[in-house]
């Protein structure tokens, strides 16, 4: 049985959420809070096992007393806080973000996204026929995994997954400013020339399946990819003694990718290299 | 953190650049030769979190690249990532963020020529075409189109940048294409820049209080600065204090220049009581909002007294280390104050012991790179930091954890000089100066089509009219901008709108920096709208999205209707509002949520597009 850690016990901030009490413990963000309440906010670039940029915006909420809206995401409760989360107000700004992100980026594997255009009625289309894409070729450049950054929607969680806050390998930047800003390694190299140490993390958080398996990447390509034939089976990893868990997606009795629970209280969903992508031993059959 | 390097190796130049600035290489891992040293030292960074802990010194580490070559090459990114233990990849995000770094090649000498707000009126468009076609390929030039280079009263400007041991630079302005081409080919021949107070048409008169030194002191000499008042408003605030400096200037009255109108003194108050230590201090000199020069002019005429005011500052605050972010694009601001931060270490007005009190203040100079986000408080902090100069979210706030997530109390250079006529005259008599909600005197930097553009200081409370008046207003106004490219357009007719924070704000407008720009019916206004989303494209830190994209959009839209009027441009009008609205709503800082008021207010106030 795995412990989970209880921690010393936090105080209960009160605070109001649509008019109605709710009770949070101390430190939660407002996010946290309105999951608990069950209200449903969109996000892209929060994730579970990592501190959100706050950078897509698509969470916004209006808070009392606040000029501007502000990231649920990122802010911390407050006692006595009022929060709305579907005023006319945070919608606008909700479905703006979609658009704009919606008319840029190539958003086909982004999950939940096309509910939220429809929930949201957001057009796309209406910045006209020559709005500026980011217009990116997906990079090929090792057999692992695929950086196709047309599907990149700058979240910086694979930035935050490579440096700081979880591998430390810090293979990976955003560089250049504004619109023209992308995710590369340096001097915009292939990854085979950069630090990257295949680990997968990124493609563990990406929200936008813009880093993707290769296997994922070449069967979608082939029109092959059946996510709803996909069997997911999570085990243990068999390399070393940490005891990783790993997920195992299989699809026509073949491995198509492996990802991790993100609730492992150790590893939170990152893995090495050989948990990730060394799986074609077990289907090697000869 | 392991950190992995290619194969790109620095030549000496790019070597000697680094070396310079962080002395020479200890161990064979950093780049010393292998012969000197035991083998075991191949092995790692004799740094190690040492190493790390100059994370700050990557900012100028590119600058001493870009200064020495013109441009950073892999090899010489990779040997200032050694010497630093900073991973490559972070360190291109960092030098890829400034419009003043090249990771590509290009020629030593940079022509930065301004195509902004009140340099396009005065004919940029024409200055810059005239400079290719005189430069043409393989010149050794390289000309770049720049936003605001903040010399708008001499409209058209261009500053030549020439890579090399020592960088040297020249400023031509008013800019001809013969001028400008000399300052580029011979920056040290070009002629001389004329004296800050030129800059100031008030320069000498006697009620002058902010800048009664400009034109006066000798900028270079501090016992000049001390013959005409210098250095007793650091004494009286020895006299009362550091409680008592922040009671004197909070009873004053003084707000933030810098735009945002915060209280100082509530500022001041919240960094001194922050338990957490060191405390900084920052002065926020990153003056890029098109059409604003003062803090120029006053570190150009007068660099003592932003010495002195630091001081003070660091003083009641509790803080023992001042940094002074500087824009890049101020070549003489910063000789002039490197020379004034030397001499007053000097001579015991910083060090170890200012003035015999016990107190040891210091001030370091910091280079901005050429992106207008780094004004934004804590962008530049990231950007000293050595990060890329992204805002960061608030709350927390500087005063709880700002630079080096340490308490941190940050001004703009006209807020600090504001705090020595405080201290000299006292509160009381400083706050009678101006209105009841608005005290002081304040700086306004008039540009465009007037007579006499420059910095003028008023008190608050004085009209529109009556500033544009003594600056010579040309006739057929048709649109005054205040604020700069954050602020707001008003009619010709609204020129009774007093000058403080709360006329302008009861008028629908913004005071912002201090910006007045002035433009006739010859400039057509749609023209400008478009040069005022494009700076905003250009400038967007890329963070959040409805500023990295919704900028590109507003761009979009501008350009569709540039030349449509009524019920042709209502569609894309309509979406202009929309988007604008989501920015202001939900971008994370300033930038983003001011970038469309300008283009709004043209279109509600000027009825742009009619």
């Amino acid at each position: 049985m795995t412990v989970t850690p209880l921690g010393i016990p936090r105080r209960l901030l009160e605070f109001t959420i649509d008019g109605e009490p709710v009770r949070a413990p101390e430190g939660s963000t407002i996010l946290d809070a309105c999951r608990a309440a069950g209200k449903d906010v969109p996000t892209l670039c929060q994730g579970d096992t990592l501190t959100p940029k706050n950078a897509c915006r698509v969470c916004v909420v209006e808070v009392e007393g606040s000029r501007t809206l502000v990231p649920a995401c990122s802010r911390k409760a407050e006692p006595g806080m009022e929060v709305r989360t579907g005023t006319e107000r945070a919608r606008h700004s909700r479905k703006i973000v979609l658009e704009l992100l919606a008319s840029s980026v190539d958003l086909s594997t982004t999950p939940k996204v096309a509910d939220w255009i429809k929930e949201y009625e957001a057009k796309p289309d209406r910045f006209g026929p020559d709005a500026a894409r980011l217009d990116e070729e997906p990079r090929v450049d090792n057999d692992l995994y695929v950086r196709d950054y047309d599907k990149c929607i700058l979240c910086y969680k694979c930035v935050d997954a490579c440096g700081d806050q979880w591998q430390n390998t810090f293979a990976i930047s955003v560089v250049g400013r504004g619109f023209d800003a992308r995710i590369a390694v340096e001097h915009d190299a292939a990854l085979t020339d950069s630090a990257c140490v295949y680990c997968g993390n990124c493609i563990e958080v990406c929200p936008t399946g813009a880093l993707s398996f290769k296997s994922e990447f070449d069967m979608r390509a082939a029109g092959t990819w059946q996510e709803s034939e996909q069997t997911e089976t999570t085990t243990v990893c068999a390399y070393c003694g940490v005891g990783c868990n790993l997920t195992l997606h299989v699809q026509d009795n073949e491995i198509v990718k492996v990802t991790s629970p993100h609730d492992n209280p150790v590893t939170h969903g990152n893995l090495c290299i050989k948990g990730r992508f060394g799986y074609q031993h077990v289907q090697n059959r000869d | 953190m392991d950190l992995h390097f290619g194969d790109s190796k620095p030549t000496d130049d790019e070597r000697a650049a680094v070396d310079a600035l962080l002395g020479p290489p200890e161990s064979s891992w950093e780049g010393a030769a292998r012969d000197e040293m035991q083998a075991a030292d191949l092995r790692w960074a004799r740094g190690g979190r040492a190493a790390r802990d100059r994370r700050d010194l990557l900012l100028p580490g590119l600058h001493a690249i870009n200064d020495r070559i013109g441009w950073i090459s892999d090899g010489a990114l990779d040997y200032l990532c050694r010497r630093l233990t900073v991973p490559p990849a972070e360190a291109y995000g960092v030098a890829t963020f400034y419009a003043m770094f090249s990771v590509k090649p290009r020629p030593a000498t940079v022509l930065h020529v301004c195509t902004d707000l009140a340099c396009t009126a005065a004919g940029a468009s024409d200055l810059c075409a005239g400079i290719e076609a005189r430069l043409g390929p393989g010149s050794g030039v390289h000309v770049e189109r720049s936003p605001c280079l903040g010399l708008c009263e001499r409209a058209p400007a261009a500053l030549a940048i020439k890579a090399g041991e020592p960088v040297r630079t020249a400023v031509s302005a008013p800019a001809t294409v013969h001028e400008a081409v000399l300052a580029a080919s011979a920056p040290d021949s070009a002629r001389e820049e004329p004296p800050a107070a030129l800059a100031v048409p008030q320069a000498g008169e006697e009620e002058l209080v902010l800048l009664r030194r400009v034109g006066v002191v000798d900028p270079s000499s501090l016992d000049d600065y001390r013959a005409h008042g210098g250095y007793t408003a650091l004494r009286r605030a020895f006299e009362l204090g550091p409680a008592g400096v922040i009671r004197e200037v909070t009873d004053s009255g003084l707000v933030g220049r810098g735009g945002a109108a915060f209280p100082t003194g509530r500022k001041w108050q919240a960094t001194a009581s922050q338990p957490d230590h060191p405390h900084y201090l920052v002065c926020n000199a990153d003056e890029s909002e098109p059409g604003t020069f003062k803090d120029r002019v006053l570190m150009e005429g007068d660099p003592y007294a932003l010495v002195e005011a630091m001081t003070i500052a660091g003083y009641a605050t509790g803080a023992h280390r001042g940094f002074l972010y500087l824009r890049g694009e101020y070549p003489r601001a910063l000789r002039r104050l490197e020379h004034a931060i030397t001499r007053a270490r000097a001579r015991g007005f910083l060090g170890e012991d200012v003035l015999g009190q016990g107190y040891a203040f210091d001030i370091e100079i910091r280079r901005g790179a050429g992106a207008y986000i780094c004004g934004e408080e804590t962008a530049l902090f990231n950007s000293i930091e050595g990060y890329r100069g992204e805002p960061r979210a608030k709350p927390p706030f500087p005063v709880e954890k700002g630079l080096f997530g340490k308490p941190t109390v940050e001004n703009n250079v006209e807020t600090l000089v504001n705090v020595l006529p405080i201290l000299t005259m006292g509160a009381p008599a400083y706050a009678a100066i101006g209105t009841e909600r608005s005290t002081g005197p304040k700086l306004f930097c008039v540009s465009g089509s007037v007579d006499r553009p420059g910095v003028y200081e008023l008190p608050f409370g004085a009209t529109l009219g009556e500033l544009l008046a003594k600056a010579g207003v040309r006739e057929r106004l048709r649109a005054v901008l205040l604020g700069g490219a954050a602020g707001g357009f008003v009619r010709p007719d609204e020129l009774d709108i007093p000058l403080t924070f709360e006329g302008t704000r009861e008028a629908g407008t913004t005071l912002g920096s201090g910006v007045v720009m002035a433009f006739d019916d010859t400039v057509p206004l749609p023209q400008l709208l478009l040069r005022i989303a494009e700076f905003f494209r250009d400038e967007s830190c890329g963070q959040c999205v409805p500023c990295r994209v919704g900028t590109v959009r507003q761009e979009e839209a501008l350009h569709r209707i540039a030349e449509r009027t009524g019920a042709a441009a209502a569609e894309d009008i309509a979406l202009l509002r929309e988007v604008g609205r989501a920015m202001r709503d939900a971008s994370i800082c300033g930038l983003g949520q001011t970038a469309w008021n300008a283009v709004e207010s043209a279109i509600d106030r000027l009825g742009a597009y009619k």
